[in-house]
């Protein structure tokens, strides 16, 4: 039996590897479906951010979060005004059209924040928006009067003149039960629960005037991963980061590995000054340190994460691994097959690539295997160091984002941990199906 | 520096690269150079003989093959040098070793011929330089009127096609990592053979005639599946394959079973005779020899020391050396199990400092004192094609 096949059929005897082995299935399914769903120029587009995120809360936690410990933060509400009818009156000159937008409030805590989004469209004569916000009770409580361009941003929240009216922030003071005077502890308000309206009434200036826009209530909870702090949704990262990941760890290690062995396979082979040339070259580079060349080629040159990769490789090559496996490798060219080889005439390149690699590659792949995790993590870290890429998103640029808008100390703890999560889950994996691999294949090759 | 102690050789000692050690450059021409000049001081006498005379060795054998050509041998080794350089840090010369020291036979096509000699003689030395793989010091070595050393690329891997190589170590020879199938296929895919289906018929028409059949059953095995004779024939099968003009046998049956040790020997003789190939056998088991081939050459520390027709040899030996192998021999007779053998006294010399004069003097029973360590003993031909290297038998 071939010893590849009897060793996969050892494997399965170690619930490690089965269990290292679905997560890594489990992680390539992600990082398949991300790749997928969102193409790579679309993951640039929208970790760019800026106004295509602008429905989404900001800072906002997992709903499962906020379930998970029985809380009932609110989520996003959005209210069209295309949703809302219209009265119209007619008088010499202008209309004035008068729309509610009507929503039900059921949740236990208060919104984040509130935006108007309004803009006018059919005349170049700007229509004139009266906005009075109506509680569940029928108080009315003015908002705002202007006139609206083509797309205007009302910002309720940050509306200084009403919160000093209410005492309370806007998105507090408008749905608390009770109204709040100067002073009043804003963490004794409750939140009045039932159907509020905001009113909007227009002075439009031209027949074909028309406004369209939508109400936001922001809520405190946004999807399965939350959003950061420029409201872009964490799950394009956390989803994005999968593929990059595996494909950074995947590539540094294949790059490392097999180019090491090739060139330690060459040095054994040819001997002489190669050897000589491809040794000292190791020796010098095993004590250059990688990290800090790494960040003096990110702060001189660039942070693209494929430049980073390259000069990982192109470090990783000449790596102590070229010790280790010219060491293997030493009583195998002394193997009488590579003679007979070499007597019937096979080229130097066959020999290394045909007689002398495949004889350690079953040491190789468990090697290779743990690996992985430790360039994801290297990525991982080079982002936090604020290297990371700056145009794609990745789960150390999730953790850059967090440290450097103190995530922890606001409570933001989703913000850290999720794609921590994913990183020792990564590591996890790849460590559990690669000492499973080390006890199937290194025995064996003592053996051999 | 490491010193060959044993007397005999024990089956199973690893052989391969034994001689090697560390710090040699057989690659570097440099060094070639420079010792070439002191061996030919050293081998004077070997040289002086020339080989002119020996072409005619083969005819006189009894069992010669009849279709041979008259003019030119099929290989020709004129005093052959091969030096292992030995160095300190890489590259302070500290000394050579020289296992390859003087030799000069040659061998017709279908000839079979033998070279006996003690481990540490330089056997392998003289098959691995045959083959091409070690960069002679000196000398010369001609395959069919071409000479080795000006072989490059394709001709090289021509001569790679017409010289078979059959080793020691069975289970070493094959790649373990390979079926049987890929591992004979390999050679053909080195030389371009054919279709993926005129390579698998090959395949299989050698294996049958190693006697191991039915082919497409071994050839699915590993090699480590296989006994220690049938790897063995796995190996000659992969000789063959290439359907040479030589074989060179590197102790083939020294590390199988007694059993099988015959078995494996009368294949590669009927192999030898139904191809017509030239075949080297090369062994320190005087008793293998005698059925076995037309000429035998005994070795002694790199060089030749006698030469002759099997029978001749074994029969009327002139070398002290030769003499004292046979003598050694184990005897059948139970009467005889506790006599006495002569074996001849010390060890085999270290190559890095081999004797002066004759070789073999510091341990011959006949020294002839003030004549044999000084000088290089001149070839006798006490018959047609029997040479010997022995001041006893020259003037």
């Amino acid at each position: 039996m071939s010893p590849w096949r009897d060793g996969l059929r050892r494997l399965r005897r170690y619930p490690s590897a089965l269990l290292g082995a679905l997560i890594i299935v489990a992680l390539l399914a992600t990082a398949v479906y991300a790749v997928v769903t969102i193409p790579y120029s679309e993951a640039q587009r929208l970790w760019r951010g800026g106004d295509l995120w602008q429905e989404l809360p900001v800072n906002a936690g997992p709903v499962w979060a906020d379930r998970l410990f029985g809380g009932d933060a609110p989520r996003t509400l959005r209210i069209p005004t295309a949703a809302a009818p219209i009265a119209e009156e007619a008088y010499e000159g202008v209309r004035i059209t008068e729309q509610r937008l009507t929503f039900d409030f059921t949740y236990s805590e208060f919104p984040s924040e509130i935006n108007l989004f309004l803009g006018s469209s059919g005349s170049d004569r700007q229509p004139f928006v009266r906005a009075t916000w109506i509680t569940p009770q029928g108080e009315q409580i003015p908002l705002d009067a202007r006139r609206i361009g083509a797309n205007e941003r009302i910002s309720i929240s940050q509306n200084q003149t009403l919160e000093g009216r209410l005492g309370a922030p806007p998105q507090i003071g408008l749905f608390s039960a009770t109204s709040a005077g100067a002073g009043t502890d804003q963490q004794a308000l409750e939140v009045q629960q039932g159907t509020y309206q905001l009113l909007l009434e227009t002075v439009h200036f031209a027949e074909t005037s028309e406004l369209h826009g939508e109400l936001i209530v922001y809520g405190q909870v946004h999807g399965w991963a939350g959003t950061d702090h420029q409201r872009r949704d964490l799950s394009v990262a956390l989803l994005w980061g999968t593929p990059i990941a595996l494909a950074f760890g995947l590539i540094a290690a294949v790059g490392t590995t097999v180019t090491t062995l090739i060139i330690a396979a060459a040095g054994v082979w040819f001997r002489g000054w190669v050897d000589a040339v491809i040794q000292r070259l190791t020796e010098i580079n095993i004590i250059l340190p990688l990290l800090p060349i790494l960040v003096m080629i990110g702060t001189l040159y660039s942070t693209s994460i494929w430049l980073m990769l390259g000069v990982v490789v192109v470090l990783g090559i000449f790596s102590a691994g070229i010790k280790m496996y010219r060491a293997m490798l030493l009583p195998i060219r002394e193997a009488p097959y590579i003679t007979a080889a070499q007597a019937y005439g096979a080229s130097d390149l066959r020999i290394i690539l045909r007689y002398m690699v495949p004889r350690i590659l079953p040491v190789l792949i468990p090697t290779f295997v743990t690996l992985i995790p430790t360039y994801v993590f290297l990525e991982a870290s080079l982002a936090v160091l604020g290297l990371g890429d700056p145009i794609l998103p990745t789960w150390g640029k999730i953790l850059y984002d967090a440290q450097d808008q103190s995530a922890l100390y606001h409570g933001f703890y989703y913000w850290v941990l999720s794609p921590a999560a994913l990183l020792m889950l990564t590591g996890l994996g790849f460590a559990l199906l690669g000492f499973a691999l080390d006890r199937v294949f290194n025995p064996r090759l003592r053996s051999l | 520096m490491r010193r060959t102690t044993s007397v005999s050789e024990t089956p199973g000692s690893e052989k391969p690269g034994s001689e090697r050690s560390i710090g040699e450059r057989p690659g570097n021409p440099s060094a070639g150079v420079a010792t070439a000049t002191r061996g030919t001081v050293a081998t004077g006498g070997v040289e002086a003989t020339g080989t002119g005379a020996v072409t005619t060795g083969g005819a006189a054998t009894p069992t010669a093959p009849t279709y041979q050509q008259p003019h030119q041998p099929l290989l020709t080794v004129e005093a052959l040098q091969t030096h292992f350089e030995l160095r300190q840090w890489g590259f302070l010369r500290v000394g050579s070793v020289r296992a390859v020291d003087g030799v000069s036979f040659t061998l017709d096509h279908g000839e079979s011929a033998t070279i006996v000699g003690e481990s540490g003689c330089g056997k392998s030395s003289l098959a691995r330089t045959l083959l091409g793989l070690h960069r002679p010091t000196a000398g010369r070595v001609t395959f069919a009127g071409t000479d080795l050393a000006t072989l490059r690329g394709r001709a090289l891997k021509a001569y790679r096609a017409a010289v078979g190589y059959v080793q020691q170590d069975p289970y070493g020879a094959l790649p373990p990592f390979m079926k049987i199938r890929r591992i004979l296929e390999e050679p053909l895919i080195v030389h371009g053979v054919g279709t993926r289906r005129a390579r698998e018929e090959r395949i299989a028409a050698a294996l049958e005639e190693v006697g191991l059949e039915p082919a497409h059953e071994t050839w699915q095995k590993f090699p480590h599946q296989l006994s220690g004779g049938q790897q063995q024939r796995v190996v000659i099968a992969r000789a063959l394959l290439l359907r040479p003009k030589l074989i060179i046998a590197d102790e083939p049956v020294s590390m199988l079973d007694a059993s099988v040790r015959a078995e494996i020997l009368e294949l590669l003789r009927t192999i030898q005779r139904q191809h017509r190939l030239a075949l080297l056998y090369i062994t320190h088991d005087l008793s293998t020899v005698r059925h076995y081939a037309h000429r035998a050459m005994v070795m002694y520390a790199g060089r030749i020391v006698e030469q002759g027709p099997v029978e001749r040899l074994l029969d009327r030996p002139h070398h002290p050396y030769t003499r004292a192998l046979l003598a050694a021999l184990v005897d059948p007779d139970a009467a005889n199990a506790h006599q006495q053998r002569p074996i001849p006294a010390g060890e085999p010399p270290s190559l890095l400092h081999p004797p002066s004069g004759c070789r073999f003097h510091p341990r011959c029973p006949a020294i002839m004192v003030g004549r044999c360590e000084h000088f290089d003993p001149e070839e006798a031909h006490p018959r047609p094609g029997h040479r010997v290297a022995c001041w006893l038998h020259s003037r």
